[in-house]
Parts: structure tokens; C-alpha cells; sequence
């Protein structure tokens, strides 16, 4: 027996962990299935999520099939990112309004209900811990991410069904999260029958656990768990050395292989939009008619942008293969520098969603495996901002 | 985020389409900034950007000093005495000063760029930054485009060895003609730390010459400029490598740009 884990049925254990997140206050957010996708939304009843929903993704593609089977969470993430949630696209950051010399400022609203995010994978939980990282620095943390944050109850789920894209165990990741989460589902299909097994990860989690009409999880279930992760972590071959990816990168600015994916990229930003760790963003100014009040909004923006690098006139980085470099070197090189994390998860949006193909990994490799590259690589002193 | 009112208390035009403000809070207390730090500049219902402060003054008025470039520059060079413009910061790193107790130092400015070290230089003129020299390389297009030109006798009678050059002169001019960096090869000055500012191909040439004169790339400083949107570190605008220039900038050591700005485009 394993009084620390519960055992819900599929559907109505899943309805009743929505309702008791709504009755604890939560605006609960899980999968659903629309116009062929999976997105993040509202869901109030567990019928509105996937059931029976596998997907096929590869470089430029991405295909949904379902069918009679009863797996809740047999689909990969989509383009849509709990990233939304906690940074939304476009917001809202002051409102200022012009009064007789000066001025008063007015800060947005914060949401009225803190955010449950229902069916994050160990990939999406580790992104929303980078994104901690750039929005919470020690020298200015942003107050309304972290008041999302810091209310947001994530109910992870173990990946039992990863796509060819996914690469998160080459990224320090895994199938299954560990931690940054408040409850863990991890589905289980084997003779014993089809059941979610549900874990907490944080008090309130056993809180929320413990009015959830289950079982108590036996030793069996867990190593069912268990199998679930290790058949994840076989079809997930490790497929570039994350760790060492800042070292192996070094040099790599002047490498001929960036015009050759400048030739095919089309520049089009999809890859940051849909990437639940791009960062980047435009703040930008608008004035009522009347011109007393001024909006200032935060708005996703892109390095593949020609004005992101805007300066003196001109773009400092006026190629798609400078920006391209950027992007890429950013992500797997200069991030961990930075912010002392990887920049990238290895969830895989941005080589399903790149509508010319381009896989981060082939490109990634095709740089780093290179003589030239080797020849010229050198011990790397990279600068480590102090925290 | 928040932006605090500042009332411009002077404006004094210092050359082509380029004025020095001072502002003092409309109702908060005065902010000081460290030499090389810079404030977000707003004006009203037309954009921000950042300035570096060029002087602090009486007491906690702050000096920007801003040329006419953009549409948010032009608006501020154009807000006249009692107009109110907004302000965030400081922000960023500032000039070493205990780096230069006891050395012979080395300044060098292109353009505007001696705005952002004009704090430094009145530090180590007035005595307070206890330097052993001070040495002055003021590079300018044309004589009438030489920042704070009122100011030079001062720092001269001072004891800083201050040398003014212009890539184009005119007939009234009789110094020399040709980059600071140009003025320096020429000189036999030596200096255990260098402090640079003016266009980025300016500070390369100057840090590349200096560090060539025998000079510690770790004792050249360089002021750094990325587009920049926050100044907080949440845009990801100002990215150079592995440095975010608002957190880890404007003003860095050679040795940590040195490779960085040899490739075009980063």
C-alpha cells in the first residue's frame, strides 16, 4: 500500500479533480482538442478533454488521430504553451493619466482567480521554471508573473507517449516530472485495468489529493508507473549532449552551415511564438484620443524580427543567417551564461511548427559535428552573470 | 513598472539638435546614479528610451544630454523648461571607479559618448577618485559638435591632459584632425586603465589600440549599446552573446566583448 498516492478513475476521478480545483478557486486550464490541435483552455468538464487523441509529429508537421481507445493522456502538447497563462501574448503593464503637470499611474488588475494548469509534462514544467528564472531576477522581478506564478497549481502528467520530436532527456529532462509541480498523474493501461495514478508534489497538492474520490495506490501500481517511464525513456534516444552544448557551440559563429539554414528559413518568428521559454518581447506605448492617458503594453516579440536588434539606424543583425545564429546559439549556448539554465526544454514546438522543416537538433548538429568547428574549438571562458 | 515624473529645471543646447536637460522628481526624492549608469526616458505618448546620465548637479538634479535621432529623442529634445518627462532607473553598471585610485587613467570619447563618462571625468577632476592622471581623448565630427566645450579649461586647469579632435575641421580650428584612436598612436601615454565610449566601431578601434600599447584588456572599459526595451532584463532586446548589456552592461571590461564584436550581426 501507498497512502502517499491515489488511484482515480479516468473519467470521473478526473471530473472531480476539476471540481475540487474550482472549489478551491482555481481557474482550471487542461487540453483540448479544437480545429485539429491540442490548445490550452477553460475546461470545467473532464469530457471536454482529449480522450483516445495520438499524434504524429515531425519536422513541418503534425497530425491528430482518435479513436475508440479510452487514454486521457495518450496525445503530445501542441503549439499552444502554458506560457500564455502566465505571460500572455499581449498585456497590459501600466496605464498612466496626465493630470495637471504631472501624472498618476495605474497599475492593471491582477486576475481574479489564480490559475490551475491542468496536464503540464515534465518538458512544460521545466519551461515554466525557466521562465522563472528570466521573470523573477534578483534585480527586478516582474510582480504580475510571480503573483501567477506563485498561485499557479500544476498537475503535471507523465509522458507515456512521446513524439519523434521530443527530445527533453537530452535536455536534462525526462518523461516524468519530479518537481515544480503540486500533483502528478501518471496513466496507467495494463491487466489491472486503465486508472490514473495521482501523486502529490507540494502540500496543497495533499490537500486537493485528499478530497479526491480514490484508492489508495499499491506497490503495483507504482512499478506500472514506473514501466510507463522506462518505455518512455527507450523511445526517447538521447539526441544532442545538452549539457555540453554551451562548450560545443563556442566558435560556431562564423560556421558556413548557417547560410545553408538561412537559405530555408523563412524568418517567420514561428519557432519563438510557439517555444514556452522565448522571453522576448516589445514594449510599446498607445495613447487614449484624447491624449491624457497612455497604455503601456508587453507584447511577444522575436528575434526574427529585423527591429528586435534595431540600433542606430539599421538591424545589427540584418541576415536571416545572423538571426537564425542568434536564435539558435541563444537557446543552446548563451541562455545557460545568462540565466544559469538551459533555454531549451527539448519539447520539440519549434521543429513540428517550422512551416519550412528546419529541426533544431539536424542543424544544431550539423554545426557542432563539423572539422572546422573542432578545429577551432577552445577551452570557453564563458562570462557567468553574479548572483 | 513604474515611471516617476521629473520637471525639466534647465535646458541648455550643447550642439547640433543635442541639449542637456536637468530634471528633478516632480514629488519624489532625487535619485543618484553611479558614473556610466543609465535611466529610461519617457515622454509622454511617445516612446522611452535609454539615456545615460551625464551629470548629477546641485544637490540631485540629473543631466541627460540627448541628441535629436528618433522620434523619442527629437520630443526630448525638444521638452522645454517645467515640461514634465518620465523617468525609470538607474540601471546598469557603472565605470570602475576604484579602479582608477592611484593610476594613470585614460578616457577616451567619440561623439556623445562623452556624455556617459562626463560623471567619471568630474569624479577624477574634482579630486574625489584619486587617480595618479588623468589623460583625455575627445573625438568629435566637426568642432561645433564638441560636447561640453565650456567645460574643457576646467578640466584642463585641473590637471587632465585633455586633447580635442575632429574628423572635419574648419578654419578656426587648430588642433588635430583625425580619430581619438589616431591621436593616441601618436602619443606616448601610458596608462594602467582606459575608459571608452562613443559608436561601437570607435571602441573597438581605441580598445584594439590600447591594448596594443601594452594595456590589460581587463583594465579597458567599454560602454556596450544593444536596442533595448525594459532596461530590466525582460525584453531579451539587448542580448550581446552571453550578456544582456542593461543587467550585465553598459559598461564592461574589453576582455568580456573583445571576441564578441568581431563578428558582425551578434
Amino acid at each position: 500500500m501507498s497512502s502517499d498516492a491515489v488511484i482515480l478513475d479516468p473519467r470521473s476521478g478526473m471530473q472531480a479533480l476539476i471540481d475540487a480545483l474550482d472549489t478551491a478557486g482555481y481557474r482550471v486550464l487542461g487540453p483540448v482538442l479544437r480545429d485539429g490541435v491540442i490548445v490550452y483552455d477553460d475546461v470545467v468538464s473532464e469530457s471536454a478533454m482529449p480522450t483516445g487523441v495520438r499524434v504524429e509529429q515531425g519536422a513541418g508537421r503534425w497530425r491528430v488521430f482518435q479513436d475508440a481507445r479510452p487514454e486521457r493522456f495518450s496525445w503530445t502538447p501542441g503549439a499552444d504553451s502554458w506560457k500564455r497563462f502566465v505571460f500572455p501574448a499581449r498585456s497590459e503593464v501600466l496605464r498612466i493619466r496626465r493630470t495637471d503637470g504631472s501624472w498618476t499611474t495605474g497599475q492593471p488588475a491582477a486576475p481574479d482567480r489564480p490559475l490551475a494548469l491542468l496536464g503540464a509534462r515534465d518538458c512544460e514544467v521545466r519551461a515554466l521554471g525557466v521562465l522563472d528564472t528570466v521573470m523573477l531576477g534578483p534585480n527586478h522581478p516582474d510582480a504580475r508573473y510571480a503573483q501567477r506564478r506563485a498561485d499557479a497549481f500544476v498537475v503535471a502528467v507523465t509522458c507515456g507517449e512521446p513524439s519523434s520530436t521530443c527530445w527533453c532527456t537530452s535536455m536534462g529532462g525526462g518523461p516524468q516530472p519530479h518537481d515544480g509541480f503540486d500533483l502528478r498523474i501518471t496513466e496507467l493501461s495494463d491487466h489491472a485495468g486503465h486508472r490514473l495514478l495521482v501523486q502529490p508534489g507540494s502540500d496543497r497538492g495533499e490537500q486537493i489529493m485528499a478530497v479526491l474520490p480514490g484508492s489508495d495506490a499499491h506497490n503495483a501500481d507504482i512499478d506500472s508507473a514506473a514501466h510507463v517511464v522506462q518505455r518512455s525513456v527507450d523511445r526517447l534516444p538521447v539526441r544532442l549532449p545538452g549539457a555540453e552544448l554551451p562548450a560545443l557551440l563556442a566558435g560556431s559563429e562564423l560556421h558556413p552551415h548557417w547560410d545553408d539554414v538561412a537559405a530555408r528559413c523563412l524568418s517567420c518568428s514561428n519557432c519563438t511564438m510557439v517555444c514556452p521559454t522565448c522571453f522576448c518581447s516589445s514594449f510599446s506605448d498607445h495613447t487614449s484620443l484624447d491624449n491624457d492617458e497612455a497604455f503601456r503594453t508587453q507584447e511577444w516579440a522575436s528575434c526574427f524580427q529585423l527591429d528586435h536588434s534595431y540600433l542606430g539606424g539599421r538591424p545589427v543583425r540584418a541576415t536571416t543567417a545572423q538571426r537564425y545564429r542568434q536564435w539558435l546559439t541563444h537557446k543552446l549556448q548563451t541562455w545557460t551564461a545568462q540565466m544559469g539554465t538551459t533555454g531549451c526544454v527539448g519539447c520539440g514546438r519549434c521543429t513540428t511548427w517550422c512551416p519550412a522543416g528546419i529541426d533544431i537538433i539536424e542543424e544544431a548538429r550539423a554545426v557542432i559535428g563539423s572539422q572546422m568547428v573542432a578545429a577551432r574549438l577552445q577551452p570557453v571562458d564563458v562570462y557567468v552573470h553574479p548572483r | 513598472m513604474q515611471i516617476v515624473p521629473y520637471r525639466v529645471v534647465s535646458r541648455v543646447v550643447v550642439g547640433p539638435a543635442t541639449v542637456t536637460l536637468g530634471l528633478v522628481p516632480v514629488a519624489q526624492a532625487c535619485v543618484t546614479a553611479a558614473p556610466g549608469q543609465f535611466m529610461m526616458v519617457w515622454c509622454f505618448g511617445i516612446g522611452e528610451i535609454p539615456i545615460s546620465v551625464s551629470g548629477i548637479v546641485n544637490g540631485g538634479v540629473i543631466e541627460i544630454t540627448v541628441r535629436a535621432v528618433g522620434a523619442t529623442s527629437a520630443a526630448i529634445v525638444d521638452a522645454g523648461v517645467a515640461d514634465v518627462l518620465g523617468m525609470r532607473g538607474p540601471y546598469g553598471t557603472a565605470w570602475p571607479m576604484g579602479a582608477v585610485v592611484g593610476r594613470d587613467v585614460i578616457v577616451m570619447a567619440g561623439g556623445l559618448g562623452l556624455a556617459p563618462l562626463r560623471l567619471a571625468i568630474e569624479s577624477m577632476v574634482s579630486g574625489r577618485a584619486g587617480q595618479r592622471s588623468l589623460t583625455l581623448l575627445i573625438g568629435a565630427r566637426e568642432p561645433a559638435q564638441v560636447l561640453y566645450a565650456e567645460q574643457l579649461p576646467a578640466w584642463r586647469s585641473a590637471g587632465a591632459d585633455v586633447r580635442v579632435t575632429v574628423d572635419v575641421g574648419d578654419s578656426a580650428w587648430h588642433g588635430p584632425v583625425g580619430t581619438a584612436t589616431a591621436v593616441f598612436e601618436r602619443m606616448s601615454v601610458r596608462a594602467d586603465v582606459a575608459f571608452v565610449c562613443g559608436p561601437e566601431m570607435m571602441m573597438v578601434s581605441a580598445a584594439q589600440a590600447l591594448v596594443r600599447a601594452g594595456m590589460s584588456p581587463a583594465q579597458v572599459f567599454v560602454s556596450m549599446e544593444r536596442n533595448m526595451h525594459c532596461g530590466i532584463g525582460h525584453c531579451g532586446r539587448c542580448q550581446l552573446g552571453p550578456l544582456m548589456l542593461c543587467r550585465d552592461g553598459a559598461v564592461v571590461p574589453w576582455e568580456m566583448v573583445s571576441e564578441l564584436v568581431q563578428v558582425s550581426g551578434r
